[in-house]
């Protein structure tokens, strides 16, 4: 199913969908909120992106500084050419440690490259200890968000779960009861198990260290418990210096959140004594992203979340509807890297609006990404007809001006005339929707009117 | 394939025509008391700030607030009458019945209350996330004001595992309410001390 077949889905319970609209615009104001307190926040956000660029930049020698050093330290880095190799890798480390259960913390690349579903194949258990990533797990569902993963869900869906899963009273829908029974359940597999995954928000060649950024603690108390830390990571975590995170750490919570910054920061530098720790190091279509010239500024995501939260498609679609690990307007710009074909529908679930490139705290200029994908979509033959007719007439509209007056004259016309043949199968916007009364004139009309008059 | 060099070889070949670094030595705006700041954003994130004189006070806290049987753990030394000061090289499992865990840092930032500790202070890796409160002790003229100052101090400085820590454990993943105490403390005091 594509993107606007899945967000019909979605959007069927009406209530629930202005919930989830406006519970993420909500996040999007906190985010405002936070950002208006740093009057250098506009310099922040170009440093961050400058910081990247140049990492992207020298990604090779930064790559091979940071081996150098995490092996220096006692860390063992591994590399993956794709999600079957990483995959591959993490199981090995665990059967050479005789290993059959693991936890693990939030890790987006994991989702990337269905770690889960390719650990229990091989006969590994699983726990995802993130209280989100645990509930959508225990639901046998994916992450909807890269921050909230769970998101989508309604507490009376989280107790029932745990009313299934975990023995919590039934109808009992509280946040502080379900939160408490996860704490408890969860602290017997922190206590017990041997192996520990978590993701990498940012590795510093400089120095071979690796940060985790957690409000919840999770990834700490799975990794300073566990006798083998495994961390994954695709190789654009990469920041050239250990002063840069400061930086970033600024900019990650309160884009992300609102926060000033998460709770915990745990810089990784060498295993505790006793400890096996190791980085596996993930290529998975990134090396091809970074020769896309247009395309490669997409890896300069540090995953803050702040443009699906602000993103009008997003926000009314849900996560689900992008078929993809990553969702949202990031999501749609790397999904079609790794499969063309698969996710061609992707950067067409965007109104071009450029809210996201304004939020985005690195600086990705994603509505344009987006736009440029369609081209090279519709190029390569990834696009069906309709879509491919509709571009043309846009293109062909907006570069013939006397075009553009009469078919909005036209459309207005039609509209109120007949607005049956505007809200038929072949218009996909009608769909729960109802179209607005068409001005009585365009601004172009009203403008050329009100001019002469002057 | 050796999957290293077939990486490498691909972002060499990839990678953009180099460009420089910023320069980010002055880019931090400081218009805010570091002390005010540190207690309003602590508090805005779930934390409680007492302002202390000497470690007498932290152990009339103790006491105050905790029984007996109640396990409570600390790297600072002068704290052995309300707390065990020897747990360092246990397994670090034991620490799980832990209800109260006193540290001391070496430096906090006011931007966001997060407190910056390294192994030293510490004790063991997981002391910090597995009690079931944290309390630090933080002299008032160790608090910076950005992260960029934080970093600036710690500078090259060798560790095994470093933190900053930022008020208590917290989660809103069921439906944004927020609850404090998800997996790591669900308490976190800061003594404040005046030197
Ligand atoms: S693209 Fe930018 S705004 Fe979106 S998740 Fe990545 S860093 Fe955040």
């Amino acid at each position: 199913m594509n993107h606007a077949e899945l967000a019909e889905n979605f959007i069927k319970d009406g209530e629930r969908t202005t919930w989830h609209d406006e519970t993420l615009w909500f996040v999007r104001k906190k985010r405002d909120l936070a950002a208006f307190q740093i009057p250098e926040w506009e310099a922040l956000r170009e440093a961050a992106s400058q910081i990247k660029h140049n990492g992207l930049s020298h990604m090779h020698e930064y790559l091979i500084a940071f081996e150098e050093k995490a092996t220096a330290n006692g860390i063992k880095v591994h590399w993956a050419m794709d999600a079957l190799e990483h995959n591959q890798i993490v199981h090995r480390i665990l059967k050479e440690n005789s290993i059959a259960e693991i936890i693990k913390s939030k890790s987006m690349l994991t989702e990337e490259c269905h770690l889960n579903e390719y650990l229990i194949e091989n006969g590994v258990d699983v726990v995802d200890t993130d209280l989100g990533e645990r509930i959508v797990q225990l639901r046998e569902e994916k992450p909807s968000h890269i921050v909230l993963p769970a998101i989508h869900l309604k507490k009376e869906d989280v107790g029932e779960t745990f009313h299934q899963h975990l023995g919590t009273e039934k109808g009992n829908k509280d946040p502080q009861y379900l939160t408490e029974a996860a704490r408890q359940h969860l602290r017997e597999k922190f206590v017990s198990r041997k192996a520990a995954l978590t993701g990498v928000n940012f590795a510093v060649a400089e120095t071979g260290e690796f940060v985790v950024c957690t409000n919840e603690g999770n990834a700490d108390m799975g990794a300073h418990l566990a006798d083998v830390h495994i961390a994954c990571m695709g190789f654009e975590k990469i920041i050239p210096e250990r002063k840069h995170l400061g930086v970033f750490l600024r900019l990650l919570a309160r884009s992300a959140t609102g926060q000033p910054i998460t709770t915990y920061s745990s810089h990784f530098k060498k295993p505790r004594p006793g400890q096996q720790m190791h980085i596996v190091i993930v290529d998975n279509g990134r090396s091809q992203q970074l020769g896309r010239e247009d395309f490669r500024n997409s890896l300069k995501c540090i995953r803050c979340g702040a443009c699906m939260n602000t993103c009008p498609v997003y926000r009314r679609s849900g996560g689900h509807s992008y078929h993809s690990a990553v969702a949202g307007p990031i999501g749609s710009i790397l999904a079609p890297n790794l499969d063309m074909r698969k996710n061609a529908d992707l950067p067409f679930a965007s109104t071009l609006c450029g809210s996201c490139s304004n939020v985005c705290p690195v600086k990705i200029d994603i509505h344009d990404q987006l736009y440029k994908w369609r081209q090279v979509l519709v190029k390569e033959g990834h696009v069906p007809f309709g879509k491919k007719v509709a571009m043309r007439a846009m293109t062909f509209t907006l570069s013939h001006p006397g075009v553009f007056k009469t078919a909005g004259k036209m459309g207005r016309k039609m509209m109120g005339l007949a607005p049956f043949t505007v809200s038929n199968g072949l218009n996909p916007w009608y769909k729960q929707r109802e179209m607005p009364a068409p001005p009585k004139e365009s601004f172009r009309e009203w403008f050329s009117k009100n001019r002469n008059g002057q | 394939m050796d999957s290293r060099k077939y990486i490498l070889e691909a972002i060499a070949k990839n990678q953009p025509t180099p460009t420089p670094l910023p320069d980010i030595s002055a880019i931090a705006v400081v218009n805010y008391d570091v002390v005010d700041k540190f207690k309003t954003i602590l508090e805005g994130i779930g934390g409680q700030v007492i302002e202390i004189k000497d470690s007498e006070d932290v152990i009339a806290y103790v006491k105050a607030n905790f029984s007996e049987g109640q396990r409570v753990i600390s790297t600072v030394s002068e704290l052995t009458s309300v707390a065990e000061t020897d747990w360092q090289t246990q397994d670090p499992h034991t620490l799980e019945n832990v209800e109260l865990n006193i540290l001391e840092a070496k430096m906090g930032v006011a931007e966001n209350a997060a407190l910056w500790l390294t192994e030293p202070q510490l004790g063991q890796r997981v002391a910090p996330f597995i009690t079931q409160n944290l309390a630090v002790i933080l002299d008032k003229n160790n608090l910076v004001a950005t992260m960029h100052h934080a970093y600036e101090r710690i500078a090259d400085a060798e560790y095994g595992f470093g933190l900053f820590l930022a008020g208590p454990s917290k989660t809103a993943d069921i439906e944004q309410s927020l609850v404090l105490g998800a997996h790591g403390s669900r308490s976190m005091t800061v003594f404040l001390r005046s030197t």
